[in-house]
């Protein structure tokens, strides 16, 4: 492991009180609370240990068993240290969570984008609207209870001149093939190679 | 490119004069076919490009296709185009701008749908958010399959537009 790695978790270990924190892989990740995130991002990215100055992404995860059921997971780059951190947030799905784009202006489109997927909300975000859905999306399409063809479907209407959203209705349902991967064959296959042996 | 005269039924008098002339440097034919061999030979394309089946389209006006030979250049505006190539997924935030943009277009305007999203979603079908074919929002005339179709598909595609205009065109449209 790196020297690098070693310091900035000592030093986050000692100033953030982090819930979890891990080096596996040479990849430092935390979990931290929803009311540290804005401490915490302020201190990773001036600390001199530290010095994540670069964000590279915010994902949203949804685990629809747990009883919160979203999880944010934030990535930082230092050009200094040359290493990455995680850093992880358990929310629920009528929880808030603090905006960081008073300390990262970049983080504003990704937060946009984990509003639009998934429906969380951050707080003092100043321009918190959809991103990539279409204009007038209802629901939160990466949401594990989206179903998979939406709800609307569109077509250009001859008479009203405009086009227009009705309920999908799907000329073929979705089918699902066994096969797994082109290379190691499809499960009937692999039985009969089995019971063959 | 030929004028085609094999199509359209010439009177014998058409027949005398066309002999009469050819000597001299004329070349006789109906107004019909004049127009549609113009038509046919000047189908500036729309890039609208929407993904990967753009750089297939881009393709086609490289060197190694050149798709101008048969007098196609493509045009940025929808008011200078007479073909629009669908050349990828159709979103449903997309689709809009791309029914503006045939709208835009002047008479007669042809579509050519390139590759599987265009044509019925392809990859995309049970998509959320992709349109199930772009014939639900503009008229398509020729569909070219493929994921993404080879310049020499999208090529083949548009000399069987040529093919079609000159099958049914005529003045009107």
């Amino acid at each position: 492991m790196s020297k690098s790695i070693e310091v900035a978790k000592e030093a986050i270990k000692k100033k953030c009180n982090p819930i979890e924190i891990s080096d596996d892989f040479n990849q430092l990740q935390i979990s931290i609370s929803t009311n540290q995130i804005l401490d915490v991002v302020d201190f990773i990215k001036n600390d001199e240990a530290c010095e994540f100055r670069q964000i590279t992404d915010i994902a949203g995860v949804d685990f629809p068993d747990r009883q919160k059921r979203f999880e944010v997971i934030y990535h930082f780059l230092s050009f200094k240290h040359n290493s990455r951190l995680r850093i992880k947030i358990i929310i629920g799905e009528d929880e808030i969570i603090p905006s960081i784009t008073s300390i990262f202006p970049a983080a504003n489109w990704f937060e946009r984008e984990a509003f639009d997927m998934y429906g969380i909300q951050f707080k003092d975000h100043p321009d918190l609207r959809r991103i990539l859905t279409d204009y007038g999306f209802e629901g939160y399409p990466l949401r594990k209870d989206f179903p998979l063809s939406g709800n609307v479907e569109i077509r250009y209407d001859e008479i009203d001149k405009k086009i227009i959203h009705e309920p999908v209705n799907l000329q073929q349902d979705f089918r699902s093939f066994d096969i797994q991967s082109p290379w190691e064959r499809t499960n009937y296959l692999k039985e009969e190679k089995k019971n063959n042996e | 490119m030929a004028i085609n005269t094999d199509i359209q039924e010439t009177s014998p008098e058409l027949e005398r004069l066309k002999e009469l002339y050819a000597d001299k440097g004329f070349v006789v034919t109906s107004i019909n076919n004049l127009i549609n061999w113009a038509r046919t030979g000047s189908l500036h394309w729309m890039t609208f490009g929407l993904a990967c089946c753009a750089v297939e389209m881009m393709h086609v006006g490289t060197p190694r296709y050149d798709v101008e030979r048969f007098g196609a250049a493509p045009r940025a505006s929808p008011r200078h185009a007479d073909v629009l190539i669908v050349a990828g997924t159709l979103t449903n935030k997309m689709a809009s701008a791309l029914r503006k943009a045939y709208d835009q277009m002047p008479e007669p305007r042809y579509v050519i749908s390139m590759g599987s999203c265009a044509n019925g979603g392809g990859y995309y079908h049970y998509s959320y958010s992709v349109v199930r074919g772009c014939d639900r929002i503009i008229p398509v005339d020729v569909y070219v399959p493929g994921c993404p179709p080879t310049a020499e598909g999208l090529l083949y595609g548009l000399l069987q537009l040529q093919k079609k205009i000159r099958r049914e065109g005529n003045i009107k449209r």
